[in-house]
């Protein structure tokens, strides 16, 4: 008896659980960034309210995003590494790629400022001074839309950081907030995008010490998952969501949202 | 030093989540409890019988078949749920199913991590008290599936802590849930996952608080578990 009643609970939990995932909703792989500064817990109340569809954020680095997205796991894609989106839509698993939004990427380290880059504007003279000094650097080191920018810009400024990997270029393999936390925890400087860091509640004795070069611009993309490669993928509701971020009433409720009185993203989806 | 005043705020924000009665958190709870306990019993409903025939069974490769069980008590989370992911992934072989970053999935996956935890540490239970009843069982002449039974009546208490230890295992994961479930808000955020989200969030006091409160929920399926066991044993002397 008692196993009967175990057996059919059992059962009954696992199919709710089956029965949740349907209905209008669809799945958004995205980067960290924009999860973990709060912004869509800002916008998907105003969207879900407006259209009813019901939005599911998975919060990875943009390198496992994307990979889950080519797995057919999602039904829209919002990062922020513009050469691997394009690339995806190109392999053909996007329909289309769209500038949503941007911000820019900083440099924090600790008030010590060893390697002596506070105020700097220059990123490449930054993080040549870094890597001669030999001051500590943790990266990303897995992938992320993040990671790919700062190989770039290492790669920019003639230095090659992975040959000093473990000594002074520490590279966590870890998201960015972990990563900050790492940072953080060993003296250590970090590339982080302007939004996780102002969201970012545990700073400790930490500034940003490098801002303002324009080769830190940092662009948000959309892209809905294509129905010709996934062919289960929700590809009206999908739509409808990259549309209504793209229109004038999305970017302006992405505009609207400040952490600490600050804008993090700004609109720039190209005009209608 | 400074660093230590989080644990402090942490018992702060703790007992205020919990004064509060916050809607999110309690969501959080139940779905974990639901997560975790579900699979503790189908863990429990497939390894103490795998468990109990390995205790009674002599067959050839029954060493190895030990070493295999043991083993794979050490299952890493991410492995298991990486696994689950490759298959309930839309492109993978079970993805009709549509079930990734469900509460299923995230059963799925705790279920093959701790029913080896289940089998392997009843088998050695069940083997223990086996010893004792065999000669017993022989002059009964009763059959394999009579002494299972038997074994897992008389076993039952001790059992129970096997049950405790995979849900313990399942409660704690957060590798696993994280893959196969996605940390969804209000779909599939458990608390591990939360703790892991705030975490990365660097509000070190508020992951801390939800870890507080983990240990709290799990002291209380535990001390639920002790006391159904000791009145049972206390009506038994009657």
């Amino acid at each position: 008896m008692l196993r009967t009643t175990i057996g059919a609970t059992t059962l009954a939990l696992i199919l709710t659980g089956a029965a949740w995932a349907q209905d209008q909703s669809i799945i958004v792989q995205s980067t960290t960034s924009t999860a973990n500064s709060g912004l869509y817990d800002y916008l998907l109340p105003i969207f879900q309210d407006k259209t009813g569809i019901q939005v599911n954020v998975v919060a990875v680095g943009t390198g496992q995003a994307i990979k889950n997205a080519e797995n057919c796991d999602g039904d829209v894609l919002l990062v922020h590494a513009k050469a691997s989106e394009e690339a995806f839509v190109e392999a053909g698993f996007g329909t289309e790629r769209t500038d949503l939004m941007f911000n820019d990427f900083v440099i924090v380290g600790p008030d010590a400022d060893p390697a002596g880059v506070g105020g700097m504007d220059d990123v490449q003279g930054a993080l040549t001074q870094i890597a001669e000094k030999g001051a500590l650097f943790a990266s990303r080191g897995d992938d992320s839309g993040t990671h790919k920018k700062e190989v770039s810009l290492w790669s920019d400024s003639g230095v090659d950081p992975t040959a000093a990997s473990g000594d002074w270029y520490r590279e966590t393999g870890s998201g960015m907030g972990a990563t900050l936390n790492a940072g953080i925890g060993m003296g250590a400087y970090v590339m982080t995008d302007r939004a996780t860091w102002i969201s970012f509640e545990n700073k400790q004795d930490y500034a940003i010490q490098v801002q303002g070069d324009e080769d830190m611009f940092n662009q948000y993309g959309v892209i809905p998952v294509s129905p010709e490669k996934c062919p289960e993928v929700n590809v009206d509701d999908a739509q409808t969501f990259a549309d209504w971020l793209l229109s004038g009433e999305g970017q302006d409720a992405i505009a609207a949202f400040k952490v600490a009185d600050q804008q993090l993203f700004f609109p720039n989806a190209p005009e209608n | 030093m400074k660093a230590l005043q989080n644990i402090g705020d942490a018992l702060g924000v703790a007992v205020a989540l919990v004064l509060s009665g916050d809607a999110d958190l309690l969501e959080i709870v139940l779905l974990s409890l639901r997560v975790s306990l579900t699979a503790t019993a189908i863990a429990c409903l497939i390894g103490l019988p795998v468990g109990a025939l390995v205790a009674i069974g002599r067959f050839r490769g029954r060493n190895a078949v030990l070493i295999v069980m043991n083993a794979l008590m050490g299952l890493p989370p991410v492995v298991v749920g990486l696994l689950v992911y490759l298959h309930l992934s839309r492109s993978g072989p079970l993805g009709f199913l549509g079930l990734l970053y469900t509460p299923t999935a995230m059963i799925i996956a705790q279920t093959i991590l701790i029913t080896p935890i289940v089998a392997a540490l009843s088998r050695q239970v069940l083997e223990d008290l086996h010893a004792e009843y065999a000669e017993q069982f022989r002059s009964l002449c009763l059959t394999r599936l009579q002494a299972v039974q038997a074994l897992l009546w008389d076993a039952r208490y001790s059992l129970l802590t096997v049950g405790l230890a995979g849900f313990g295992r399942a409660v704690a994961e957060v590798g696993a849930v994280i893959i196969v479930g996605g940390n969804i808000d209000h779909l599939t955020r458990v608390m591990t996952t939360a703790i892991a989200l705030e975490t990365s969030k660097g509000d070190l006091a508020l992951a801390l608080a939800l870890g507080i409160i983990l240990l709290v929920i799990a002291l209380g399926v535990n001390a639920a578990v002790q006391s159904v066991r000791m009145t049972a044993a206390r009506q038994a002397y009657v």
